[in-house]
């Protein structure tokens, strides 16, 4: 579970104290009251390696943003942007796919150094 | 909207639909659920979803409380219900709708892997379907119970290793061809019956926009590459889903008001099952020679469904509105 | 137009409840048929095909897919109602569970029938006794009087906010269910005063707040803590149930509580029973009575939650206590009301002795004489002539 300071203030429904819940600090029947609250957990840390898409190299066709099942290939006006290194999980399923290859796995101990371009 | 005026789109139209599914959830890397949920729910574009989930891989990853991996309302009550489940909902729009209680137009979707739709939530789906509530019913289908750690179901492929069909001295994995889970929907006379693949995004994503603007059911089998059941590669899934369309093991058609109509046919592309069989470990024991009679099995029946699916567009084609022939898709 | 003297009608126990949802007019009604429940749902159907109710009517093609769609109904934020008996209430329990854990009011009617096997149509409360650890609310009627009265005050318990749980109200199969009986209605605006309107809790049909509800809790979750909660809402239910009896009173003049005593103010021995079955009891304590035998009748009506200290309360000056089980528990010291009964005495510190009675399984009859020769036996036991037998006592059973 994450316990980022700057999450909790986003967080509509505060979970960060919820280790030590009693019958009377939860929702009735376990109902979560913040839909999508799961990006408040980070999946980065599952992977071994992590994508680099090359700019230039890409052509826009947008398959790795359908292909991603962690809605990790960010978008914006119609064009990727960035991966959201906070959720990939390193499948490679978005480097497989990309025709244009533009997009490279690395190992993930090069990730505190990677190149953003 | 009459499904007549939906088109299939460009990437960039559908990229701009919103993303009901959020980072976050604990579903395996290389899953293609996931993938299929994402395609599905843009097909729901604006409007508000309802979703009901059958325990499963889909939904214990995407619910683990306190977190929701889900921007729409969502429910879980138990395995075989999903369809039952969804079709309360529907009754209360109805009557909340009527009432004035609720205004905005709420499209509702049920969602179960193939153990929760060929086998034990078969009852629900057919009964939802009977009843032709307005609901969406979404089977995605890789093949066993992998939620539960890969056992057996009626969608396993003749032969695979499954954990309740393993492979041993006397046994070489399961014993049964698949029962066709989109015939028998199909049979119950629904508006929108469709088979689709997550590598084909756009005909998914339209597929998914036809389902949900039907007056009526609409039910949609989708393949669902799983790389720990299937014992392959993470980073092939989307591949192996493609594999499998092209060698006719999953053709992808539609039939709406009783009217076949197959979206794609791979003519010379067209691959052999042994192809795809060979890259999933799952099958690495038919390619001897005591097992391969399997292999040629499989692939017999996969002619055979296909060579029918051909005569009922044929048989079917004069039921259908006059369209022009649209060219084939090239294999993307 | 609001009655004020109420007619009398001559009705069956099935056709007082589905008049009572009638008037109730819930927005879900979703069911399947199964004897002798079958004309609570045919009579509402034939009310939605005539338009006399707003409801939508799902032909639900089994009990677990019909209790499936009542929660997603109720979740959706719909008041929703349903009914059902014995084998069809034994296939949903899996998800009556599942509704009293989501915290859903819904309301159903259990027509108590044996549960199989052998198959059996006829009345004991094996079927709802199945589910006494189900989180539901249970509360049994003695006769369409009491069916009706329980249905109506059904929604105000249910969705209170310190209850939220789901009610099930049971009487007898084909004693109550298909036999004619007086019943004195109220109006339908009447019903709709006394139910209000639906509080407003979260619900999926909210644009603006989706939620998920029935995460999983798997892994190292408070799945702990939301059965304590469960429990905390029983022990709410106690008070807001009778504050609804008591509001029943004022409406109506007739008075309910979580037990029904009948001349137990100086009572020595006395019966715990629950539905049809007190009807004759009534009437061989007064025949008891003109001898000069002090006995006095106890009709169960809350079962869940239990009233313990009111038992303990109702029994504490009575020497024996005979606690007729319409239902059992294989190899258990007794059947569940006996077992409860007996509890609450031990917990309170009672002294009465108590003696379980078995009766009426599948149907079995239960007559006068046999409810005179239950009493006979108390108090030959009060009286100290006989020892109070640890066994179950099984009555009007054949080759015994």
């Amino acid at each position: 579970m994450t316990d980022k300071d700057k999450t909790t203030k986003e967080m509509k429904w505060d979970i960060s104290g919820i280790k030590n819940w009693g019958p009377h600090d939860h929702e009735l029947g376990s109902l979560i009251p913040e839909a999508g609250n799961a990006r408040y957990y980070h999946t980065g840390g599952w992977r071994t390696e992590f994508p680099i898409r090359d700019e230039e190299t890409c052509t826009q066709c947008l398959f790795c943003y359908f292909f991603c099942p962690d809605s990790s290939v960010l978008a914006e006006n119609q064009k990727v942007t960035d991966f959201d290194y906070d959720h990939c999980k390193g499948c490679g399923i978005c480097a497989k796919e990309c025709p244009a290859d533009a997009i490279s796995m690395h190992p993930e101990s090069e990730f505190a150094e990677r190149v953003k371009k | 909207m009459a499904t007549q005026e939906i088109k299939k789109q460009s990437p960039k139209v559908y990229i701009d639909r919103p993303d009901h599914l959020s980072g976050g959830h604990r579903l395996c890397a290389g899953c293609g659920a996931p993938v299929i949920l994402r395609q599905v729910l843009m097909g729901a574009g604006d409007s508000p979803v309802v979703v009901s989930n059958a325990t499963g891989c889909m939904e214990v990853s995407t619910t683990i409380y306190p977190y929701t991996a889900w921007k729409d309302s969502y429910i879980h009550s138990a395995f075989e219900n999903a369809a039952a489940t969804i079709s309360g909902v529907e009754a209360a729009l109805i009557s909340l709708k009527k009432q004035g209680k609720v205004t905005e137009d709420f499209k509702l979707l049920s969602v179960a892997g193939d153990g929760g739709s060929y086998d034990i939530g078969l009852q629900a789906i057919s009964g939802a379907l009977e009843r032709y509530h307005d609901i969406v019913i979404l089977c995605y289908d890789n093949g066993a119970y992998m939620n539960t750690g890969f056992q057996r179901s009626a969608a396993t492929p003749k032969g695979a290793w499954t954990t309740t069909s393993p492979v041993g001295k006397v046994r070489p994995g399961k014993n049964q061809q698949r029962k066709n889970l989109t015939d028998i929907a199909i049979a119950h006379n629904i508006p929108y019956v469709a088979q689709a693949s997550p590598h084909n995004f756009r005909d998914l994503i339209y597929k998914a926009e036809k389902a949900f603007a039907v007056e009526g059911p609409a039910f949609l089998n989708v393949l669902s590459p799983c790389p720990r059941g299937w014992r392959s590669k993470e980073s092939d899934s989307i591949q192996l889903a493609e594999a499998m369309v092209k060698s006719n093991y999953w053709p992808l058609f539609e039939v709406e008001n009783g009217v076949y109509k197959i979206n794609y046919d791979p003519k010379k592309r067209k691959g052999a099952v042994a192809d795809w069989m060979k890259q999933q470990g799952r099958f690495r024991h038919l390619f001897t020679p005591e097992n391969e009679w399997i292999v040629e099995e499989t692939q017999e029946m996969t002619d055979y469904q296909w060579e029918r699916l051909k005569a009922m567009e044929e048989a079917t084609a004069r039921f259908g509105p006059q369209e022009a022939a649209e060219a084939q898709e090239p294999a993307e | 137009m609001a009655q004020t003297e109420a007619k009398t009608l001559a009705i069956t126990g099935n056709g007082a409840v589905s008049l009572a949802m009638k008037q109730v007019d819930p927005d879900v009604v979703a069911a399947y048929p199964i004897t002798p429940q079958t004309d609570v749902v045919q009579n509402f159907s034939q009310y939605v095909a005539n338009g006399d109710v707003k409801a939508e009517f799902v032909t639900a093609e089994s009990e677990h897919s019909a209790m499936s769609a009542c929660i997603g109904s109720a979740a959706a934020g719909a008041r929703t109602m349903t009914a059902t008996s014995s084998a069809g209430y034994a296939l949903m329990v899996e998800v009556c569970f599942v509704a009293a854990s989501m915290r859903l009011p819904i309301i159903m009617t259990t027509v108590n029938r044996a549960l199989s096997g052998p198959i059996n149509i006829h009345c004991d409360h094996s079927d709802s006794m199945l589910g006494r650890d189900s989180g539901w609310l249970q509360i049994y009627n003695e006769d369409a009087q009491e069916a009706y009265d329980a249905t109506v005050m059904s929604f105000p318990i249910a969705e209170h906010k310190d209850v939220r749980l789901p009610l099930m109200n049971m009487y007898d199969g084909f004693i109550i269910s298909g036999a004619i009986g007086p019943l004195k209605p109220l109006s339908a605006e009447q019903v709709q005063e006394f139910i209000g309107q639906a509080p407003d809790y979260p619900r999926l049909l909210d644009a603006k707040n989706p939620v998920t509800m029935g995460p999983f809790d798997g892994l190292h979750g408070w799945y702990f803590e939301q059965k304590i909660a469960q429990n905390i809402a029983m022990d709410n239910a106690l008070d807001v149930i009778q504050d609804t009896y008591d509001r029943f009173y004022e409406l109506t003049g007739r008075r309910y509580e979580h037990l029904m005593k009948y001349r137990m103010d100086d009572a020595e021995i006395a019966v715990v029973v629950a539905n049809s079955a007190a009807g004759n009891a009534r009437g061989i304590v007064d025949k008891l009575r003109s001898e000069g035998i002090k006995a006095g009748l106890i009709k169960l009506r809350t079962f869940r939650p239990f009233p313990v200290k009111q038992y303990a309360e109702a029994l504490a000056d009575v020497k024996v206590v005979g606690v007729m089980d319409r239902a059992d528990s294989f190899g258990a010291p007794g059947g569940p009301l006996y077992m409860e009964v007996l509890t609450s005495l031990y917990q309170e510190g009672q002294r009465a002795k108590a003696v379980n009675f078995i009766y009426g399984l599948g149907g079995r009859d239960v007559f006068p004489q046999n409810i005179e020769d239950v009493y006979r036996r108390l108090d030959a036991i009060a009286k100290g002539e006989q020892d109070a037998p640890r066994e179950r006592i099984y009555v009007n059973a054949k080759g015994m």
